[in-house]
């Protein structure tokens, strides 16, 4: 028996150090690879969770319209109905979920180029889309000189 | 007063019991999941693009930079023109394409009414065999329960496999961070019921982005009545992005 023992020692102490190896290695695994890892698929779910958690620079259309009812209103009645607030006022979330809106009041839009690259003449742009040679029509007078941006009809 | 070998053991039992009917308990009560408002099984999103609308004006290259923070000269959505000139030979039907910094400021005027011209927005397919997932090798890039395809910028090695598998172009390499970067299509908007940056300001409509879970998003009428396309359809990629009136020259 005490001769079969020496005789497998060579076998045996590396079995030990594989195994102690192998534990290792599990134990380094776990710690490195996130718990829930491969729910959905090969990946760390809850990287999920760290893009939603991004913030937010446009509030939408549907924050703007609940304090500035006046704009709304115009707008709804005329032709920029479906063009967004934001389309002209940039992102505006820092205004539109402050507590105090007053307090960041955004900046009006740039007129003489905002109107421009939406309506300036293209022959890329869909024919039934309004646009007009701007240097021609305005005759370098801003557009909100005769349109109202809100509702653009006369 | 003596504490013999049989009290502790009886002591010790009852602990135990307690202990477990506690734990029980706990994992009964407290291993509930959050009830959450947004379950991303019930939604699996793409986009419509009307070529039909889009004027070129930019709007969606600069919501989309305002938005996700994208750096200058990199571009997660884009504006492409075409210009196709339409010969008698099919080699002389070789579109002249331009798109000046993404298209973020608009475009020259174009004069050239001889030319069949139109816009071509351009963003991420969110494919749902997407060639880019397929390559990377650590599990950086994935596609979410609700059909995104997404970057997780804490496993990305920036090694770019993903940036050269895609064939539409979508991805970046992030200068500051150096990881792959692309468009989440505004994961972090649509999964709180708002729209994406570029559907939001979009002027016309051009862009529409679609549940194709929800039975009564208008999608599915679209895709009954029209024609729909998705970009390199021979890729195989299943793109959910699809256009309305694409023109053959498009790729
Ligand atoms: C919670 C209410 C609230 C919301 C939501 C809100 N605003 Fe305002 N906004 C205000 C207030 C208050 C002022 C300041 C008015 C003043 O001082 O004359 C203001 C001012 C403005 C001004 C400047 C007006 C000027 O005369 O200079 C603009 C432009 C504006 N808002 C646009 C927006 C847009 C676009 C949105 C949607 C993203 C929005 N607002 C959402 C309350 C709101
Ligand atoms: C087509 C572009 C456009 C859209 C869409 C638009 N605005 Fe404006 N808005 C302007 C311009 C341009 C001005 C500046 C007018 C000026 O300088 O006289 C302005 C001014 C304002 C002002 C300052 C007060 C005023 O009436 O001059 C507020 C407040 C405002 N907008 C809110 C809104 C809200 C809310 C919406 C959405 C319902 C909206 N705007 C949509 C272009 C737009
Ligand atoms: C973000 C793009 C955008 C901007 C910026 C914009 N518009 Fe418009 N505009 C539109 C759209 C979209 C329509 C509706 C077109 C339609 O009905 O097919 C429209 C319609 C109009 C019309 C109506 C034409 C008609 O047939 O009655 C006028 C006038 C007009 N805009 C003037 C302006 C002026 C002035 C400005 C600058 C203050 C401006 N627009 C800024 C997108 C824009
Ligand atoms: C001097 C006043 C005046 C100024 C300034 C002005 N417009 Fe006009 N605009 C008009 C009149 C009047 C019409 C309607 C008659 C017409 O269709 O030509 C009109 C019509 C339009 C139309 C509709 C064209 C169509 O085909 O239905 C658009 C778009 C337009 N304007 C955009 C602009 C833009 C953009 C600017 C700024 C660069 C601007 N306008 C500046 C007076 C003006």
């Amino acid at each position: 028996m005490r001769q079969f023992l020496r005789d497998s020692g060579h076998l045996i102490r590396p079995a030990v150090i594989l195994l102690a190896g192998l534990g290792i290695f599990l134990a380094v695994r776990t710690a490195f690879i996130p718990k829930a890892f491969g729910e959905y698929g090969h990946y760390d779910p809850a990287a999920l969770e760290r893009i939603r958690a991004r913030s937010v620079s446009y509030a939408g259309q549907d924050q703007c319209v609940l304090c500035h009812d006046e704009q709304a209103k115009a707008r709804a009645a005329g032709k920029h109905a479906h063009v967004a607030c934001e389309a002209c006022h940039g992102p505006q979330a820092s205004h539109a979920l402050a507590d105090d809106p007053s307090a960041h009041k955004p900046p009006l839009p740039d007129v003489a180029n905002l109107c421009r690259r939406c309506h300036e003449k293209d022959a890329a742009k869909p024919k039934g889309f309004p646009q007009v040679v701007t240097a021609e029509h305005s005759g370098g007078a801003l557009c909100n000189t005769c349109h109202q941006p809100h509702n653009p009809h006369l | 007063m003596d504490i013999t070998r049989r009290d502790l053991f009886a002591a010790g039992g009852k602990l135990l019991i307690l202990a477990s009917v506690g734990a029980t308990l706990e994992q009964i009560t407290g291993a509930a999941p959050p009830s959450e408002a947004y379950q991303a099984a019930e939604h699996w999103w793409g986009m419509i693009i009307d070529i039909d609308k889009c004027i070129g004006c930019g709007n969606c290259v600069r919501a989309c930079s305002n938005e996700n923070k994208v750096p200058k000269g990199y571009f997660r959505t884009w504006v492409e023109r075409y210009e196709v000139n339409e010969g008698t030979h099919p080699e002389e039907v070789q579109p002249h394409v331009e798109s000046p910094e993404g298209g973020i400021n608009g475009f020259p005027p174009s004069t050239r009414e001889d030319l069949k011209s139109f816009f071509v927005p351009k963003l991420c397919n969110h494919c749902a065999e997407s060639p880019c997932v397929q390559v990377c090798p650590v599990g950086a890039t994935f596609i979410s329960p609700d059909g995104v395809v997404l970057v997780d910028q804490n496993y990305c090695l920036g090694c770019r496999y993903c940036i050269q598998a895609c064939p539409y172009g979508c991805r970046y390499l992030h200068p500051e961070t150096n990881t792959a970067d692309k468009c989440t299509l505004c994961y972090h908007r649509i999964t709180k019921g708002l729209t994406t940056a570029c559907c939001e300001n979009c002027p016309t409509g051009a862009r529409l982005l679609v549940d194709f879970k929800n039975p009564k998003d208008p999608v599915h009428e679209l895709l009954r009545a029209n024609k729909l396309q998705v970009l390199k359809p021979y890729m195989a990629t299943r793109a959910k992005v699809f256009y309305k009136d694409l023109d053959g020259s498009v790729r």
